[in-house]
């Protein structure tokens, strides 16, 4: 009965399945080193005007940086739980996009998709600024049309000039694109660590437990036999 | 050598069993003991189906536990806070990061109500299989079915919590269903939200629902269903007829416990392997179990491309959604809000739909066989669908809204005919089987 219960479970699950097939690059895996750097990308060019309001400024230790190190990044003073807000007020902020910008705290999670991951959305992003003479900032981004935020690291990718334009020519090239790829990866990698900043040591405890279930499932099948062998003696 | 009933516990002189003596003098202690544990006889050829009633009780308390934990911590609350968050939305946020072990406490519970559904599911269609519902049975069936629609309104009133894009639209769309009732909808849908459109005094009712008045009454209801089952007893999967042998206990039966509790921890230990696996390592579910979507804060401002709801809504969220033309002069949006809520109700009626002389699924033959495969494969289908935009197109070539028809019209068909097709059975049943495995 068990075997043939097998593939009627399964059957049942098949819902679960994902059957959208992956439409985003896959972001490359990032940790240690790298996630600092991105952290520090992050406070330089993005925290004047994007929060992490959910983010505290001491968690930046679960990081490895030390408690000096994380007082000399910060661009304002402040408290060791003071959350990660945006230094600019959210009416300047009106002015100058003509909307806040979201709080970014829970941006890799809400970014996941059927085409992929809320990594592979954020680098696709990062990637796909382009200049556009019809948008207020002068930037557009193929990923997120139409989007308020101007392309605030294009020093890093540089900028690609439409083609009709005649202007200056593409700044782009080759040995920037992977500097630029290896920053975003970075950056990216720390929203992840951002939008979910247990993760990690909850896949170490999960171990545990699920070792502990394996032996104690075995050893409740033993009990289980045990008293089965008692009743298959017995007569009706 | 059995215990009379009437018989109250003697101590031996020790001090927990004077202690015991006192206590069961006073209350049924040992009695009640007896009759649903150790003297409460079971058919002995329950199978792997029968787990998932008591699985279910595990994930009830499991919810109520992680949920008075999480009612300590929740707010609720749709005002913006410091940071222009909705103040719900960010407790519980700060539940996953600021609480020790929050995190664990949110994801068991976000987890524990697809769990919840998964087992009363397949709870139900042991039901199917076996004809559990049939008599003596049926009000123990009916206690089930209610249940299902408490257990419904319970997992719907605690998804709108987070204050999401999703809860908050699809509370949008599911209490703008009241709106389709004739004459006093619009008034019931406003009665039912608390104000002309969803917002805080939807979030505080839905908060009192989910954590007080539902709750009390699943727990009302899990008591009545116990309560019957313990006073008709279990069904089996060998089951006959009604007047089956093993089933009055005349062979076959043996003692609750130790020999079904044993097998019921072995399956409660199995379960928690798998959904502590999704619980530390999948705890999104790939979007399953917490969509993506909700991970934004409830705007009313901006809706979401496609409302989607949880997947054990979606099968029925199909049906609404499959009726787009009016039939019998019935407005679609009714016969939309008719069919989902008909679904559930109809199931009130099957043990006198179900005319079969033999019970159990292996003495049915191939016409019921036929008949429950299409019927899965129908719900299973709708549930697919609900997941899907309309406009989705199955396999390149079948308009997803005709799938989803198709599929509520034999979902329907299935139980309105079944007088007419469950009377066919072949005639010599084969030999029982009535292994304790």
């Amino acid at each position: 009965m068990k075997i043939r219960a097998v593939p009627i479970l399964f059957f049942l699950f098949l819902p679960f399945c994902g059957f959208g097939k992956a439409a985003l690059p896959k972001a490359p895996d990032v940790r240690g080193k790298a996630l600092q750097e991105g952290a520090e990308l992050f406070v330089d060019y993005c925290s004047g005007c994007l929060g992490l309001s959910f983010v505290r400024r001491d968690q930046f230790a679960e990081l490895g940086f030390s408690e000096k190190r994380i007082g000399e990044m910060m661009i304002t003073d402040g408290y060791p739980g003071q959350p990660m807000r945006p230094t600019a007020t959210r009416e300047d902020q009106k002015l100058w996009f003509g909307a806040v910008p979201p709080d970014l705290s829970l941006a890799a999670r809400a970014r996941a998709s059927e085409k992929g991951s809320g990594a592979d959305w954020l680098t696709a992003y990062l990637r796909s600024f382009r200049r556009d003479e019809s948008r207020p900032t002068g930037w557009n981004n193929d990923v997120f049309a139409n989007v308020a935020m101007p392309h605030v690291l294009w020093e890093m990718q540089g900028a690609e000039s439409p083609a009709a334009d005649g202007r200056a020519a593409s700044t782009r090239d080759a040995a920037r694109a992977g500097e630029y790829e290896r920053r975003i990866a970075g950056l990216v990698g720390f929203l992840v660590w951002a939008s979910d900043p247990s993760a990690a040591f909850r896949k170490r405890v999960g171990i545990g437990v699920v070792a502990f279930l394996l032996v104690f499932s075995a050893m409740t099948l033993a009990l289980k036999k045990e008293y089965c062998r008692e009743i298959e003696n017995e007569r009706d | 050598m059995k215990t009379p009933p009437s018989e109250k516990y003697r101590s031996n002189g020790g001090l927990f069993a004077d202690l015991l003596e006192w206590l069961d003098a006073r209350l049924p202690l040992t009695a009640f003991w007896r009759n649903h544990f150790s003297e409460y006889r079971v058919p002995k050829n329950l199978n792997f189906w029968y787990f998932f009633g008591s699985l279910g009780l595990i994930v009830l308390s499991m919810q109520i536990l992680t949920g008075i934990f999480l009612a300590m911590h929740y707010q609720p609350s749709a005002a913006p806070n410091a940071d222009g968050l909705p103040a719900a939305f960010a407790s519980v946020e700060y539940l996953m990061r600021d609480v020790n072990w929050g995190w664990l406490i949110r994801t068991t519970h976000s987890t524990g109500a697809s769990a919840f559904f998964l087992v009363v599911y397949l709870h139900i269609f042991r039901c199917l299989l076996y004809g559990s519902y049939r008599k003596p049975r049926e009000l123990l069936w009916i206690v089930g079915v209610l249940i299902f629609y408490l257990l419904m309104a319970e997992a719907f009133t605690g998804y709108v919590l987070p204050w999401g894009q999703m809860s908050f639209w699809a509370a949008q769309v599911i209490t703008d269903l009241a709106s389709a009732v004739p004459f006093f909808g619009n008034s019931l849908a406003d009665w039912v939200r608390g104000d002309f459109s969803v917002g805080g005094a939807t979030l505080g009712r839905f908060f009192a629902l989910h954590v007080i008045a539902l709750p009390l009454a699943l727990i009302l209801l899990i008591v009545l269903h116990l309560l019957a089952l313990r006073e008709v007893g279990s069904s089996h999967p060998d089951a006959l007829s009604i007047h089956d042998p093993v089933e009055t206990g005349e062979i076959g039966s043996i003692p609750f416990h130790p020999y079904y509790t044993v097998r019921e921890l072995h399956a409660a230990s199995v379960f928690f392997l798998v959904f502590f696996a999704v619980v530390f390592f999948a705890p999104e579910g790939g979007g399953t179990l917490l969509e993506s979507e909700n991970f934004l804060p409830a705007d009313p401002l901006k809706t979401p491309e496609y409302i989607e709801p949880v997947w054990y809504f979606t099968p029925f969220y199909s049906m609404l959604r499959a009726m787009t033309r009016p039939l019998f002069g019935i407005d679609p949006k009714l016969l939309g809000v008719v069919s989902m809520n008909g679904a559930v109700a109809i199931l009130f009626f099957l043990p006198w739909l179900d005319r079969s002389p033999v019970k159990s699924i292996r003495h049915r033959g191939a016409v019921f066989k036929l008949m429950l495969f299409l019927f899965v494969l129908a719900f299973l289908t709708l549930g697919f669908l609900g997941t899907k935009p309309p406009e989705h197109i199955v396999w390149g070539t079948i308009p997803g809204t005709s799938a989803a028809q198709t599929a509520t019209f034999f979902y329907f068909f299935f139980f309105l005919s079944m007088p007419w097709w469950s009377k066919i059975v072949p005639q010599a049943p084969k030999t029982r089987n009535l292994r304790f495995k």
